[in-house]
């Protein structure tokens, strides 16, 4: 049967049809992580456009190679699958030491060698482009990794423009922002994979990194270096805007919520139950443990990205965190449902 | 006994058809029956056995450990685990694998291999290799008996600082690594180092340093490494254990420590690690595959100089684990080049298998199927590597499933399916008994295809942003199918595993019988009997090329004299020749068996564990036990002619 089959196969399997079902495959390839329906998918990014060239050259590469040392070793096991063997190894013919075709290993080695070198120079010069942003930042912020949720620190010359919020990160389109890293507790890894790679927040010292989206949109990130109980869940977001309705959100988050004037029974037990832990700024609630929430109401998902910043889910997770989040460092509150349904009303207000 | 002994010259006789000889060497080599002989030998082939038996109890630990968390991510928001149960769960799991499974498993094939290939009657320090093989039991059982308390590590087997500090993790779960870790690394250590005096100094006569067979230059390549890099990850326990219960800051950011020293030391042994746990792996692909396509290797010299080369650049490139930790770009730019440039000698390792399978006739033993198996899979966990080694993607691939299935191509491929194939290959030897064909192609195409159904869509998942070391995960995020796809895969592959195990059973009991070269194979270990006597070799057997027993059906005269050479019988003996030309040196007396060797490997155990207890009266206890078990093992003997006197 084999000998027929293999003929069949050269016989329909030409170069020109072998070209161009690689082809179609790869082109298929190509289209399947642009149609997947993943957050955290970065083969599509509004990043750096030659990091993604190069990661699908890499990964082009990686394939072909795959392809042609299978089909290599197929062949070469197709050679001798059906030749007769004698049932008792001692009668089986050896290959004379003189059959030695060493030129082929010597081959194999010149061309890896080719390959790896272009990759490499391609690597560097790929470095060497993103090491530092296209052009000078107008936006820095101060990223601050804690178990587990993020801490965003708009940062200005001006201290009156300095303003703290959590777990999502508002940017200008088409600008580069500088991020500074840094760690309260154990070292975590931001990234957002739309818009760049990892860099990782190491307490004791501060890792910059840069990050650019060229268009609108939300793009999703993740903590990606091990942190803990819930590193599973330690989102954030990246809201890109373009620049007006960026400074309108600045404008916003720089008012404290005093100015605002709300007082009320959810205030008082904010106060009592909450106050510890977090800040609302222009109250007396000045805790550092956990997120700031002076408007709250402007984010889209609480407890770092886990759940949809909705009256229901807010209610679910104050009455009990631990079930949301087992082990997270904010703990189950002795609250009953009339102070609940008080202080959800309190933070809705908080816009 | 009398200088003369040694430097005697021994008569030359002929092995076969002196059934006084083998009586009495017989006699000298034996272990005792019963109890004391079973704790107390020292035999290499007794102790290779052990060694893999023990390591495949530990691969089905870690294999068990998969699978509860396959069960746990088969589907979002599961909650089969909690979270600590889940970190618990991963971190043994990576542990068990890299360190008790990989390469004791690879320890044990050469622990029973490596005398019979170069043609000697044991390791060159038999006391030594019992030792290591007790402690290495002993340091995984320490380990795992963190499950019995419920606080097995839960930092990962890369056990990052600060999140393994007493601060952030306050129970005895890393303090249980740390010091089970320091208790394996003195096993490993002293295990490299019996490798390099053996394959050295033990080779039998005219096996030059360019005959000696490709598998042993696999072990000898990584037992080098593993006496260099092992202190740096000793080190880095130790130093965490005194940060842990003494104050010490050595990884403390708050008062000058450092978080990336342990990434430093951790990656320093870690990444030669990842090549010592493989290049023996491979090593015994080259000496196996060829036999199966009836040839010697093609490129031998490439294929033994890839394999240090390999392992030299392997020091170079630890800091491709740190891509992210915010390193000057100069220095990643280096070690991203290294990391790229580490493939071309697996490239010509490759290229050398291919070719060899081209031009010879191979055979479709389960052996051959799990070579061919391995090339692809080779292929691919190579190919996934060299794309994370490009700085700007890896930026992207680390941390997330992308590098969870690199590992495990290169794990499960390098290193499982060619220990599988070795097993196919080498039970004949061990066990005097063949291992059934159709079983064993059904394991294989179990353990193929439940391996790549279960790993390939860990690249997709991968590309997909799923990072790793997570416990669940929400639907939204696009990843369900791959993960329910790999779940699946994870199973089949344990059916395929569980095939052979029952396989290896049965066999042992009704196999064909193999005689004592079932595959007509060319080096040293198949001219003696399956399994070989006590003492391996009837008499010192004598090595002109690379395959001594086909020279002159390759049509070579025949020159190596594998049944003809020294009768070394006045007592437990071997021979030792020189480094480089095998020339015969020195009559080498052998210990006999003993039990010091148990006995210091409890004293160890004695001690880590009430380090652990912060026991310190007792630690003073073993610590003196240590000595003075030391100092018996020690002690001039005249059987080993440590001291002079007469002949006993």
């Amino acid at each position: 049967m084999w000998p027929e089959l293999r003929a069949g196969l050269s016989g329909w399997l030409g170069p020109r049809r072998t070209i161009w079902l690689i082809g179609t495959f790869l082109v298929q390839l190509y289209s399947v992580p642009a149609r997947a329906n993943a957050p955290l998918n970065y083969l599509v990014g509004a990043g750096p456009r030659n990091v993604s060239t190069l990661t699908w050259g890499v990964l082009i590469i990686s394939i072909i190679v795959v392809v042609v040392i299978t089909g290599l070793l197929f062949f070469a096991t197709l050679k001798s699958w059906n030749r007769p063997a004698s049932p008792i190894w001692k009668d089986r013919e050896l290959v004379p030491r003189a059959t030695n075709p060493v030129a082929v290993v010597y081959a194999g080695l010149i061309l890896s060698t080719a390959v790896l070198l272009g990759v490499t120079i391609w690597t560097m010069m790929t470095l060497a482009d993103v090491a530092a942003p296209p052009s000078k930042p107008t936006v820095s912020i101060e990223v601050t990794g804690h178990e587990w949720w993020w801490e965003i620190r708009y940062l200005n010359s001006d201290p009156s423009q300095i303003f703290t919020t959590a777990n999502e990160i508002h940017i200008p389109v088409g600008e580069p922002v500088a991020v500074h890293l840094q760690s309260a507790d154990v070292i975590h890894s931001f990234w957002v994979p739309a818009l760049s790679g990892k860099t990782d927040l190491i307490p004791g010292q501060i890792n910059k990194t840069w990050i650019l989206a060229d268009r609108a949109g939300t793009f999703r990130g993740q903590c990606a270096e091990y942190c803990g109980l819930q590193h599973a869940h330690m989102g954030l977001k990246v809201i890109a805007t373009s620049k007006a309705d960026f400074e309108a959100w600045r404008k916003n988050q720089l008012q404290s919520e005093s100015e605002k004037s709300i007082g009320s029974a959810g205030q008082n037990v904010f106060m009592q139950k909450c106050a510890v832990c977090h800040t609302v700024r222009g109250t007396r609630a000045g805790g550092r443990v956990g997120p700031d929430l002076t408007h709250l109401m402007t984010r889209t998902t609480i407890a770092a990205g886990t759940l949809p910043n909705r009256p229901g889910y807010l209610s679910g997770w104050i009455a009990d965190p631990q079930h949301v989040k087992p082990g997270s460092k904010m703990p189950r509150l002795q609250i009953d449902g009339q102070q609940l349904a008080e202080v959800r009303t309190y933070l809705e207000a908080l816009n | 006994m009398t200088e003369i002994e040694y430097d005697r010259v021994p008569k030359v006789a002929e092995a076969s058809g002196r059934p006084e000889l083998s009586a009495r060497l017989r006699s000298f080599w034996e272990s005792k029956p019963g109890l004391y002989g079973w704790l107390a030998t020292v035999d290499h082939k007794t102790l290779g056995i052990r060694y893999i038996v023990t390591a495949f109890v530990f691969l089905g630990l870690g294999g068990i450990e998969a699978l509860i968390m396959r069960i746990q991510l088969a589907q979002p928001n599961e909650h089969v685990l909690t979270p600590e149960e889940y970190n618990q769960l991963f971190t043994m799991h990576g542990i068990t694998m890299i360190l008790w499974y990989a390469l004791p498993i690879l320890t044990g094939f050469s622990v029973y291999l490596q005398p019979l290939l170069l043609g000697c009657r044991d390791m060159a320090l038999p006391r030594l290799n019992a030792f290591t093989y007790w402690v290495f039991l002993f340091s995984g059982i320490f380990l795992y008996t963190s499950f019995l308390i419920g606080a097995a590590p839960d930092a990962g087997w890369f056990n990052y600082v600060p999140l393994a500090s007493i601060e952030q993790d306050p129970g005895p779960n890393i303090d249980f690594y740390a010091m089970a870790n320091i208790f394996l690394g003195i096993s490993t250590t002293l295990g490299g180092v019996n490798f390099i005096v053996t394959i050295l100094r033990f080779r039998a006569p005219g096996m030059s340093i360019n005959r000696l067979p490709i598998m042993s230059w696999g072990t000898l390549t990584i037992s080098v490494a593993s006496v260099l890099s092992i202190p740096a990850v000793s080190l880095a326990f130790f130093l965490l254990w005194m940060d842990r219960h003494f104050g010490t800051h050595f990884f403390d950011p708050a008062t000058g420590g450092q978080p990336l020293l342990w990434q430093h030391l951790f990656w320093l042994w870690g990444h030669p690690w990842v090549y010592i746990i493989v290049l023996p792996a491979l090593s015994m692909v080259s000496q196996a595959l060829p036999v199966c396509c009836r040839r010697p290797l093609v490129g031998y010299s490439l294929v033994a100089l890839a394999t240090v080369l390999t392992m030299v650049l392997g020091f170079g490139v630890w800091l491709h684990h740190m891509f992210a930790t915010g390193l000057p770009t100069m220095a990643l730019a280096f070690f991203s080049a290294v990391s790229l440039v580490i493939a071309i000698p697996s490239a010509v390792s490759l290229f050398a298998w291919l070719a060899t399978i081209w031009t010879g006739r191979p055979d479709f033993t389960t052996a051959f199927y799990f070579f061919a198996g391995f090339i692809i899979v080779f292929v691919i966990g190579g190919v996934s590597g060299f794309m994370t080694a490009s700085v700007p993607v890896d930026w992207q691939l680390t941390d997330t499933y992308f590098v969870v299935a690199h590992i495990h191509y290169v794990l499960i491929g390098w290193n499982l399916f060619a220990v599988l194939g070795a097993l196919y290959h080498w039970f004949p030897k061990m066990s005097g008994r063949m291992l059934d064909e159709t079983l064993g192609k059904i394991s294989f195409w179990f353990v193929f295809i439940g391996f790549n159904v279960g790993f390939f869509p860990m690249h997709i998942s991968g590309l997909l942003g799923m990072p790793r070391r997570i416990y669940t995960y929400s639907p939204e995020m696009g990843w369900s199918t791959l993960n329910l796809i790999t779940s699946i895969g994870s199973f089949v592959l344990a059916i395929g595993l569980l095939i052979t195990l029952v396989n290896v059973v049965r066999s042992l009991r009704v196999g064909r019988i193999a005689g004592p070269n079932p595959w007509d194979a060319d080096t040293l270990e198949w001219s003696t009997s399956s399994p070989p006597p006590p003492y391996n070799f009837a008499v010192i057997p004598t090595v002109a090329s690379r395959s001594p027993l086909w020279e002159a059906r390759l049509g070579e005269p025949q020159r190596s004299q594998p049944e003809r050479g020294f009768v070394l019988d006045h007592g437990k003996e071997t021979l030792g020749t020189t480094m480089l030309d095998a020339v015969p040196d020195v009559i080498v007396k052998m210990p006999e068996d003993s039990l010091v060797p148990l006995l210091l490997s409890l004293a160890l155990a004695a001690l880590f564990t009430t380090m652990m207890l912060e026991a310190w009266w007792w630690l003073a206890a073993s610590a003196i036990a240590i000595l003075v078990i030391t100092v018996a093992w020690l002690w001039p003997r005249q059987s080993l002619g440590e001291i002079e006197g007469s002949t006993p």
